[in-house]
């Protein structure tokens, strides 16, 4: 007799085990344990290490492991205002960064400029790598950026794994 | 020591400068004329009564459109003697200014930073490289005609620092020296 229900497996209900696709356990993996790249250019940084400390403790969203190397981290938050100097090495900080990986566009500096119209400063970072989520502010408050990384979280739930 | 003792010290130790005692609410200030600058500041640096031994920073003024519109502005300490001094010199576009560094080291940079920033030449300096613009910059952002704010694409990738030939060689040598 065929099965008419299809969340049916032909399993026992009873038995211990939950059955899900691939490609839905890789986005909850990757959505789960995002680990930020230890980056900050300017201000914005202090809010992000806000954000990471524990009033504002951002563990809650399993991302609170910065790391120091680009090559262990999925995550790049830029964190102020980019230089044209800088430009080049965060394009190779970006670079060094292993698949899958995205980037957070913190503040009015790094996503447009902000007040430095000026020739030293790149006006958007995303001339320089592809931005994901824009978080506005200046500097924007650490709930801000948690609301951002919740969105990412939503964007990666979204992708094909 | 206020700016006219200065004056007459170095007036009897450097000869045929003209000096100027300049405007000042904190610091005493000479014009000092660029021909007679490296001599004015080895006797500044080597006069017991004075001793000015710390190049604290050299940085420039743009005055458009009065010409000469450039006014190179040294900050100098004396430790011993507890006094600070500022010197200025005028300078165009064209006119060098000599540079300092057999006074003080320490100049190096800052003369490379008011190049890089204003465009004011410093004769005999051994590195005039810009320092904070990058390399391939066109202009001197800090002078009074410059287009602040300018548009440009940035600039995503330095130029590679050794050639594919050297880099192939390094590669060579270290395979060279792990098969050993």
């Amino acid at each position: 007799m065929a099965h008419s229900d299809p969340h049916d497996h032909g399993l026992d209900p009873d038995l211990p085990i939950l059955t899900t696709t691939v490609e839905r356990i890789v986005q909850w993996a990757r959505r789960s344990a995002i680990w930020p790249a230890q980056f900050g250019l300017a201000c914005c940084a202090i809010e992000m290490m806000a954000m990471a400390a524990s009033r504002y403790d951002i563990a809650r969203f399993g991302a609170e492991v910065f790391r120091g190397s680009p090559r262990q981290s999925d995550l790049m938050i830029v964190a102020g205002r980019l230089s044209r100097k800088m430009a080049p090495a965060m394009r190779r900080v970006y670079d060094q960064m292993p698949e899958p990986k995205w980037v957070i566009s913190m503040g009015a500096c790094a996503s447009v400029g902000g007040v430095f119209d000026n020739y030293a400063i790149v006006q958007g970072v995303d001339q320089v790598v592809p931005v994901d989520v824009y978080v506005p502010g200046c500097p924007p408050r650490p709930e801000s950026l948690i609301y951002g990384i919740v969105q990412l979280q939503q964007k990666i739930a979204r992708s094909r794994a | 020591m206020d700016a006219p003792a200065i004056i007459d010290a170095l007036g009897r130790l450097v000869s045929g400068a003209g000096y100027e005692a300049g405007p000042s609410v904190d610091v005493a200030t000479i014009y000092v004329p660029a021909d007679r600058l490296v001599a004015t500041c080895t006797a500044l640096r080597d006069t017991p009564s004075m001793r000015f031994n710390v190049l604290v920073e050299v940085t420039a003024a743009d005055y458009l459109p009065r010409d000469p519109r450039f006014e190179v502005v040294y900050h100098l300490l004396s430790i011993p003697n507890r006094i600070r001094l500022r010197l200025k010199v005028r300078a165009t576009e064209q006119s060098a200014v000599p540079t300092v560094q057999s006074v003080w080291p320490a100049a190096g940079w800052l003369e490379r930073e008011v190049w890089d920033m204003f465009g004011v030449v410093f004769d005999g300096h051994p590195d005039l490289r810009r320092l904070l613009m990058p390399e391939d910059w066109e202009g001197h952002p800090q002078r009074k005609d410059y287009p602040v704010q300018i548009r440009k694409a940035a600039q995503t990738y330095e130029p590679l620092e050794v050639t594919e030939a050297e880099f192939r060689a390094n590669l060579e040598r270290d395979r060279v020296k792990r098969a050993h």
